[in-house]
């Protein structure tokens, strides 16, 4: 008797119709594409894209040239060149980021004492050659404008817990 | 339209005319099929999608339209990769002999009453031998290519084909048993009448209620004759090779189109012999190309369902499925349905 609802279960491709009713109801479930251009998901305030170099708010460069970034950066990808300024004050005369070197792990950001290499939560920068990856110091003090009100509110957010 | 005909065939000629209306026809028939292959892929595509909470294609033109025309163009440009070693005019012959004859079959499909390129009287038996010929196709390739590994996808597609074909076949025997012709037009208005037909539920004497085994079987083995998924061992492309593995652009596309345009050949002979045709599912609604159409697009749309469901067979159960389960279940229903007829609660009368 089981074998003969078993045939008849098998010719009426019930199992199978099953297994259709499952994809069948997902034809109109709600879909959980991003259309990436137009829209983009929420970001972390910790989110870690692009560097950015601050400045004070009276204009002066955060950065004191202590090298420590260059030193926790596990991918060597920070380069540092440092001379003394006309007021004989340390400071960085070459600030390079090598985007293709960088793995965005954010230990730079971490070691900096005066909080000035910092990354920003922009990530849309690809560019078309090898050059314009590498990012120069008046690049990164531009994106540090640019981003200046995002990076001090998630910094503010984050203090907590530093 | 007799305006039309007399002015051609004075102009023209009788004979030179008549070829031109044939050739006029088989336009009339491949450029929409052209267009219909062109949006299943897209159809296919926005479906599997849907079914996988994806959105599909909808970068090219508004809801990806123009996605098609794009993968064509694509296609279009790139080289066609000849193997040394290949043997160049067969190589080059195979996809053609694999899209030849799903163009070439719609020739005695009846679109609606009367309305038919080739009115013949062996349609049935001219199907069944024209989409044979599509496994040169695919042994062609496979052979032409000079790759072990093509060669052993075409001998595994070909087996499948010939395996699939003959369930195939057996299932068409029993059709033509009931509705008692080889044309295809009279097969479907032999679906047309019976006791539910009388009713006005004509839609339970169609051919697929009382042959129910055979409709199921029939289904199954068009999804496999058309290498669609779970029965793509001919394509196969992530565990075992196929038979197309050396081919690329334009021959390649070929081969797809040849997919696709029997997938459609499949469904509309699906619904011709089983569904009714251009029959209303009602008696209260007209008859007409509308209701075929809307077969058509049904069946093709549970191809794709199917497709988006079910994991790919093994090569053995593939084989265990065609000659141990459907080619004697195709016996024995024949010999049900012959005792059938043959008793006094026969229902094709």
């Amino acid at each position: 008797m089981s074998s003969m609802k078993e045939i008849f279960g098998s010719f009426l491709l019930r199992e199978l119709f099953g297994g259709l009713a499952v994809t069948g109801r997902y034809l109109f479930a709600p879909k959980t594409t991003v259309r990436y251009p137009e829209e983009k998901i929420p970001q972390s305030p910790r989110f870690r894209g692009l560097h950015a170099l601050r400045r004070y708010p009276d204009g002066e460069e955060r950065c004191v040239a202590c090298k420590l970034c260059e030193a926790a950066c596990p991918s060597m990808a920070i380069t540092i060149e440092i001379a003394p300024d006309e007021n004989g004050k340390r400071c960085t005369t070459r600030y390079d980021i090598d985007m293709m070197k960088c793995i965005f792990c954010g230990f730079c950001a971490e070691a900096c004492p005066a909080d000035a290499i910092v990354e920003t939560r922009f990530y849309e920068y690809s560019a078309e050659s090898r050059d314009a990856l590498v990012w120069t110091k008046d690049m990164l003090l531009e994106n540090g404008e640019r981003c200046e009100e995002q990076i001090a509110e998630d910094l503010g957010r984050d203090m907590k817990y530093r | 339209m007799d305006m039309l005909r007399q002015f051609g065939q004075d102009m023209l000629g009788p004979a030179v005319f008549m070829v031109a209306a044939t050739l006029a026809k088989i336009v009339c028939i491949t450029l929409p099929l052209m267009l219909c292959v062109a949006y299943l892929t897209l159809l296919e595509r926005k479906i599997i999608g849907w079914m996988q909470t994806r959105l599909g294609p909808n970068r090219v033109g508004p809801f990806g339209l123009f996605q098609p025309l794009a993968d064509g163009l694509k296609l279009l440009l790139k080289e066609i990769v000849i193997p040394s070693g290949a043997d160049k005019w067969v190589f080059l012959a195979a996809p053609v002999f694999s899209i030849a004859p799903a163009l070439a079959a719609w020739a005695v499909v009846p679109f609606d009453d009367g309305v038919v390129l080739a009115d013949i009287n062996a349609g049935l038996l001219y199907l069944m031998a024209i989409t044979s010929v599509g496994v040169y196709g695919v042994v062609l390739a496979g052979w032409s290519s000079n790759s072990r590994y093509a060669f052993l996808g075409g001998m595994r597609s070909a087996a499948q084909l010939i395996s699939y074909e003959i369930a195939m076949g057996l299932s068409l025997v029993v059709v033509l048993m009931v509705s008692n012709s080889l044309n295809l037009g009279d097969i479907v208005n032999a679906q047309g009448k019976g006791l539910f037909a009388g009713m006005g539920v004509s839609f339970l004497s169609w051919n697929w209620l009382p042959l129910f085994p055979v409709f199921v079987v029939y289904m199954v083995s068009i999804v496999a004759e058309t290498n669609r998924a779970p029965f793509d061992m001919a394509e196969g492309e992530s565990e075992i090779i196929g038979f197309h593995l050396e081919y690329s652009g334009l021959a390649f596309s070929l081969f797809y189109v040849a997919e696709y345009a029997s997938m459609i050949l499949c469904s509309a002979i699906a619904s011709i012999l089983f569904l009714g045709g251009w029959l209303s599912p009602l008696g209260c609604f007209p008859d007409g190309f509308h209701w075929l159409a809307a077969k058509i697009f049904i069946v093709l749309v549970s191809f794709l369902w199917i497709r988006a469901t079910f994991p790919r067979y093994r090569y053995d159960q593939v084989m265990r499925l065609g000659w141990k389960v459907f080619i004697p279940v195709c016996i024995a229903w024949m010999g049900v349905v012959g005792i059938w007829m043959m008793s006094p609660w026969s229902v094709w009368k």
